[in-house]
């Protein structure tokens, strides 16, 4: 099957050569974020790293930043899509006033993010107190995770999808329409399918950044083991005493997140349909 | 299954009570005003042809029920789809209106098959009845080998064929061509425009055609309605609007000499049993209705009859010079001694020219066309 979309350059193609001035910045800055993780390589207790990645905190951390990571992608799709097409779609006054709003996780540090959500939900915060009326504790419970690591992750969902959805245009469901489909049925079954590749790169990014997720995590919902102790969290716990540790746990994120690239760079290249 | 087997085996509650199309239409955007009503009987094909910022596309979307114009109401089989006074506006979905554009624009996520069984599946057949439904689709487009393709891998002749059958799967009670061949190559548009002209006539579908390709409508339409300036110029069977132009757009746009005829081997037989040599530019079958089209430019023009080479050579009467930037345009009016349709021919000559030939309005002249400078084309009835 011939693809359309974006393709690599091959053979045959000859690019305009470069001005030098570019080079040099370009090595620095390359070398600014491979140098690093290259040292991490170098510095990484290869002997130990079996005994050090499965200690009963980095176990638990690994399998609740996974489950929470998932979780928090889960709402983001739930979430994030409908927000997606009305920024997208609708013709609502103040659109531009909700993107801000919506995109403000971006720029925001995520401690303050972290606050903001416990001055809402904490015991004495305006819905915290309504829910506690229902017996129901969000900070510094595994939900308040979740809830953080939403708050966080949703803007990259919503901003790759919006983007998906300008760029598809509304000219296939005008189609749709003309063929009898409902406005219910023609985003089923034409403006999700079109904009799939948007959609998983979208939850690809989002899940990486639910997985890094530090700021708004220890604000909002501490640091307990098996709780609410990600693997971020528990790595900035460890560099305090056991740097061995510390190091082993980051070369486990550092994979994820390389697999998690790989999967959309792939995606990139062979998604767009 | 043929299409209009499809058809008949479905839907026989079909809407159509003889009423056809009705709509008129008026709104404003700044200075410009649309005021425009245009009617399309059942099964007849009009076609709206007018330049850009005529208007021709808020007519189009109006009725699609894609636009809310400030005044509109529009009728189709009885049903009222819009009526801004009655503050009636039925959905797109609900209009049974089709809509083919200039790009396929099938769904790039569906295969061929998928693409034009969706609409069937949308109005509740069964998977494997739309499927099958599809196919025959496919099959009366020409196409049905393609049926398992994603658009991706279709070249676009072969995408607006799929396009095709995909509106014409849902049997609307009106099919709206968005100039259909505008963004196909010059190879693949006389065949695409062939199939187009076969379903739609087998199906007897009611079809409204904007376009700004004169062809298109001589090909396609019964009627032609003129749009210029946001109204209704001129309008009237196209033959008769061609040959003889009243608003100076419809003029323009006939900068085209137009025969009307059967097509024979030769080219094509006139009424009075006249010949004009030419060759079919698309497949037309001799003893059907075809049209003989040819540029004013490619008309000499003598004071004698010429001897030579060319093939078609008519005696007529001059009606008038137009002049037209750098060439004359000499109007025919049938001769006593020439054939009945040379009236409303154009030749466009140099200044020059007519000056060495001291020609004036009421003079006889011969009018001569090369056999290789005339296309013939079918047309509607």
């Amino acid at each position: 099957m011939t693809r359309a979309g974006p393709r690599p350059a091959r053979r045959g193609t000859v690019g305009l050569a470069l001005p030098w001035p570019v080079w040099v910045p370009a090595v620095i800055g390359f070398g600014l974020i491979a140098v690093p993780v290259a040292g991490l390589v170098v510095r990484t207790d290869w002997r130990d790293l079996a005994a050090l990645v499965t200690t009963d905190a980095a176990r638990d951390a690994l399998w609740l930043s996974l489950r929470t990571g998932l979780a928090s992608t889960v709402l983001c799709l739930l979430l994030g899509t409908p927000l997606a097409l009305v920024l997208a779609r609708s013709r609502l006054p103040g659109l531009p006033v909700l993107r801000s709003v919506v995109l403000l996780p971006l720029v925001l540090p995520p401690v303050v993010g972290g606050l903001t959500l416990l001055f809402l939900l904490g015991r004495t915060g305006p819905v915290g107190q309504w829910l506690a009326g229902f017996g129901v504790t969000v900070p510094f419970s595994t939900a308040a995770v979740v809830i953080a690591q939403t708050f966080v992750a949703m803007p990259f969902l919503v901003v790759s999808l919006e983007g998906a959805l300008r760029t598809a245009g509304e000219r296939y469901e005008v189609v749709a329409a003309t063929l009898g489909a409902s406005p219910l049925t023609a985003l089923r079954r034409v403006t999700i399918p079109v904009v799939l590749p948007g959609l998983v790169s979208g939850s690809v990014l989002a899940f990486a950044r639910a997985l890094g997720e530090f700021g708004a995590t220890i604000a909002f919902a501490g640091n307990l083991q098996g709780t609410t102790q990600t693997l971020p969290l528990l790595i900035y716990i460890q560099s305090q005493n056991d740097l061995d540790g510390a190091v082993a746990m980051s070369l486990v994120l550092v994979v994820v997140a390389v697999l998690v690239i790989v999967a959309t760079r792939t995606r990139d290249v062979s998604g767009v349909r | 299954m043929s299409l209009r087997s499809f058809r008949r085996g479905r839907l026989p509650e079909t809407r159509r009570d003889g009423t056809g199309l009705s709509a008129r239409v008026t709104t404003r955007r700044g200075d410009f005003v649309l005021d425009v009503a245009v009617d399309v009987a059942p099964g007849e094909v009009v076609a709206v042809l007018g330049p850009n910022g005529s208007g021709k596309s808020t007519l189009l979307g109006t009725l699609a029920g894609l636009h809310a114009p400030e005044g509109a109401r529009v009728t189709l089989g009885g049903r009222t789809l819009t009526d801004t006074a009655a503050g009636v506006a039925v959905p797109a979905h609900r209009r049974r209106i089709g809509l083919l554009s200039q790009q396929a624009l099938l769904f790039p996520h569906l295969s061929a098959r998928d693409n034009v069984a969706f609409g069937p599946r949308c109005a509740g057949r069964g998977r494997r009845a739309a499927a099958a439904a599809a196919l025959g689709c496919l099959a009366e487009v020409g196409v049905a080998d393609l049926a398992d393709r994603r658009p991706s891998a279709l070249s676009g002749g072969q995408a607006q064929r799929v396009a095709i059958a995909r509106a014409l799967a849902v049997e609307p009670d009106l099919l709206l061509l968005d100039e259909p061949f505008a963004a196909l190559d010059v190879d693949a548009a006389p065949a695409v425009r062939s199939v187009l002209r076969r379903v739609v006539r087998d199906t007897g579908q009611t079809t409204l055609l904007v376009t700004h390709d004169v062809l298109d409508a001589v090909v396609l339409a019964d009627r032609l309605v003129v749009l210029a300036g946001g109204r209704v110029v001129e309008q009237g069977p196209t033959a008769e609007v061609l040959a003889r132009p009243r608003s100076a757009f419809a003029a323009r746009i006939a900068g085209l000499d137009l025969v009307p005829g059967t097509a024979s081997a030769e080219g094509l037989v006139t009424p009075d049993g006249g010949s004009v040599h030419g060759t079919a530019s698309e497949a037309v079958a001799p003893g059907e209705p075809a049209v003989a089209v040819f540029a004013p430019s490619a008309v000499a023009v003598h004071r004698e009859r010429p001897g030579g080479s060319p093939r078609n050579v008519l005696p007529v009467r001059l009606a008038a010079l137009e002049p037209r930037g750098e060439v004359v345009r000499l109007r025919a009016a049938a001769s006593p001694a020439g054939p009945p349709w040379a009236d409303g021919l154009a030749a466009d000559v140099t200044p020059a020219a007519v000056a060495e030939l001291g020609v004036e309005p009421g003079d006889d002249l011969w009018f001569a066309v090369k056999a290789t400078e005339v296309s013939v084309h079918p047309r509607r009835r």
